[in-house]
């Protein structure tokens, strides 16, 4: 008993938001790629080059918005380019996005290396943003409400998002390319600029998720530090059913169990957490076989589209 | 179909590699800003790459070494390609390859070599194919997609090994959390002394050729090919597609499971959690720079081993970044992406935009295969 209350303590709830936003981020970029049909398998680099971007952006100018906009910007390059390759191309979207893992890793370790030399180059951050009132609601206040401003735009934005995915005429538009492209084609939407668009906006928002790690969690940047957040964001996806706020739920999993195994070894607890972390993983293979509940990935993922033309 | 004969013939005809080493050209070139940036003259930074990679048999020892795990990883992903099947799982199968050789050699040390080491090695082998099996068996059944479930088995597997390492197969009394070391006689022989270059070199230079062999001379790989390029007439020819994808990761999970093991067995001597450094994942970039074919998969990983093992050597001696040689990889991966995509663009259709006959059976198109889903729905309803 005693050993609980050590464990989930204010903070630990308040850790495991702050370590599934970057998950969250990213997953529900991709919701919006894998609902048009792209599978984006280089989520992972595109994080780590926003992470990478928006400490250049910050280094430069000295502010954390302009570092924001820059990780936004790297992000969404890598997705310009996913897109290009697996859309206009219409090359295996598995094998563009493990180069563009590759082309990350390797571009980011360099250029941070020739930047900043071997240093630990610190540059300016996001401040923590209480929000007034609710900041003081006892237990609920310290866990929701004193948080950066990331967090909440994240979280506004996972919301928007399911809002715009099954609520309106571009998500409808949006979910039906990626059941059937040649249908929706048929019936007039422009298919490709969709993909395109969706594509696009799951660089961004790896590039949000990825500023959040180097302007939120830390204020510099480490060699590989999405340390595979964007393979976990792709599970949370597809443990999330495909919607954003199922990925978001999904990656406040994702977060409590780090934030437990965190703890765990901290404070050097008898618990095997490696196997706690092993959970998630082990829930969302359940779902999507269907041994626990049912879920079905859009049935055009990963296929590339043609548009017919004479 | 095409005739596959011709498709094979095809891939290993000269043409075929232009695009690699135009690619690789391309990447070169373009990793030459960055050397720039850096102040340094990237043409030096290439010799001295190089130099720290062939100059001499310790250095070759050392990128034949690198080149290794790759070989392995390489050869499981292009051979589930061939067959139409994406596995990105080669990292987790690699993780369980290194247990099962683990667990073998560690509970058998008393064993004579002749014995212990092929238990090992076989044993290490069923723990990847078993790995490999599991999300085979979920495609064949319920009709999953693969390239989401081997990514989720690559985290069980990582997370599981962890605990094992941490928790009941620590090495009593250590500092650090990995496994006791493997006894004498469950270790792969050293090729070249002063360099840790090992047998399973030589396992992998074999399997190479078993690989080659098997998918274009036996009718098991005829089979996997067919259920690969076009599942429904595979169909109607009367295959079985479920055995088929059942067989194809089984065989995949164990050579990716046999990277891990040589990594045990030949350099690392104890399992820990940290000894890939995504193998697996080099090796989709390995098949795909070799076309999907075991021969440019040799040629591919030998590529990555030399970039590697000159890396280290390029920085100490200039400065240059030991990095600089993932964006050449990325790039030269990037590039024959993008030119298979030009290519596939360019050849005669029968029906302008669509994909037919003749754009499937491109042998530039190393893996379009994959894209189809096998037709085991309709009979699954």
């Amino acid at each position: 008993m005693e050993l609980l209350t050590q464990l989930f303590g204010v903070s630990l709830f308040a850790a495991a938001i702050r370590l599934s936003i970057p998950i969250i981020a990213a997953a529900v970029g991709e919701v919006f790629a894998e609902r048009a049909g792209i599978l984006n398998i280089g989520i992972e680099g595109m994080m780590l080059m926003g992470a990478f971007g928006a400490v250049i952006g910050s280094y430069y100018s000295g502010s954390p918005w302009v570092g924001l906009l820059s990780g936004m910007l790297f992000g969404a390059i890598l997705g310009l380019i996913h897109a290009y390759a697996a859309i206009t191309l219409r090359i295996n979207q598995v094998v563009s996005g493990i180069a563009i893992n590759l082309f990350a890793l390797g571009a980011t370790t360099t250029m941070a290396r020739i930047l900043f030399h071997e240093q630990r180059t610190q540059v300016a951050s996001f401040d923590e943003l209480a929000i007034p009132v609710c900041k003081g609601i006892p237990v609920l206040g310290p866990v929701l409400c004193e948080h950066a401003f990331l967090v909440y735009l994240v979280v506004a934005i996972a919301f928007l998002s399911q809002y715009i995915l099954f609520r309106t005429t571009l998500g409808l538009r949006i979910r039906a390319i990626g059941e059937y492209p040649k249908a929706a084609d048929s019936a007039g939407i422009r298919v490709l600029f969709i993909k395109y668009a969706c594509t696009v906006f799951g660089g961004v928002m790896a590039g949000i998720a990825g500023s959040f790690l180097s302007l939120v969690q830390l204020n510099l940047f480490v060699d590989n530090m999405s340390a595979g957040k964007g393979w976990i964001a792709l599970t949370a996806v597809v443990f999330g059913r495909w919607s954003p706020v199922g990925a978001m739920l999904g990656g406040l999993l994702f977060g409590m169990v780090e934030a437990i195994g965190l703890r765990v070894q901290a404070l050097g607890l008898p618990i095997p957490h490696e196997l706690l972390l092993m959970l998630p993983y082990l829930a969302t293979l359940l779902v999507f076989t269907g041994v626990v509940g049912r879920t079905r990935a859009p049935a055009s993922l990963g296929k590339p589209y043609a548009k017919e033309t004479l | 179909m095409n005739d596959f004969r011709t498709r094979f013939t095809d891939a290993i005809r000269a043409q075929n590699f232009t695009l690699p080493l135009v690619s690789l050209a391309m990447a070169l070139i373009l990793s030459a800003v960055p050397i720039l940036i850096a102040g340094r003259n990237p043409i030096v930074a290439y010799y001295e790459m190089m130099a720290g990679a062939v100059g001499g048999p310790v250095r070759i020892g050392v990128s034949l070494t690198k080149a290794t795990p790759i070989l392995f990883t390489g050869l499981s992903v292009a051979l589930a390609f061939r067959s139409g099947l994406f596995n990105i799982g080669a990292e987790g199968q690699l993780y369980l390859g290194a247990l099962g050789a683990t667990l073998v050699a560690l509970g058998f040390p008393s064993m004579p070599q002749v014995l212990l080491l092929p238990a090992s090695i076989g044993v290490g082998f069923l723990f990847g194919a078993f790995w490999g099996v599991i999300p085979g068996y979920l495609k064949a059944r319920y009709q999953t997609n693969e390239i989401i479930t081997t990514i989720m088995m690559n985290y069980i597997a990582f997370w599981f090994i962890s605990y094992l390492v941490h928790g009941p197969l620590r090495e009593p009394n250590s500092m650090y959390s990995y496994t006791a070391e493997v006894p004498q006689s469950s270790r792969l022989p050293v090729l070249i002394p002063g360099t840790q270059l090992h047998a399973g070199f030589l396992i992998a230079l074999v399997l190479v050729v078993a690989t080659y062999i098997l998918l274009s001379k036996t009718a098991i790989g005829f089979r996997m090919r067919a259920t690969g390029a076009n599942p429904e007439a595979a169909h109607y020819a009367g295959m079985s597609i479920r055995k088929n994808i059942v067989l194809v990761m089984a065989l995949s999970g164990g050579l990716a499971g046999l990277a891990g093991v040589t990594e045990i067995l030949g350099i690392q001597y104890r399992l820990s959690d940290f000894f890939s450094s995504g193998f697996g994942y080099d090796g989709v970039a390995v098949a795909l720079l070799g076309n999907s074919n075991p021969w440019g998969v040799l040629l591919a990983s030998l590529f990555f081993g030399l970039l590697r093992g000159g890396a280290s050597s390029m920085q100490r001696r200039i400065g240059v970044p030991a990095a600089t040689v993932l964006i050449i990889q990325g790039l030269a991966v990037f590039f024959v992406v993008i030119g298979v995509g030009f290519r596939s663009r360019r050849p005669t259709r029968v029906l302008p935009g669509r994909r037919t006959a003749g754009v499937d059976a491109d042998p530039d198109r190393a893996v379009p295969d994959a894209e189809k889903e096998p037709d085991v729905a309709e009979d699954g309803r």
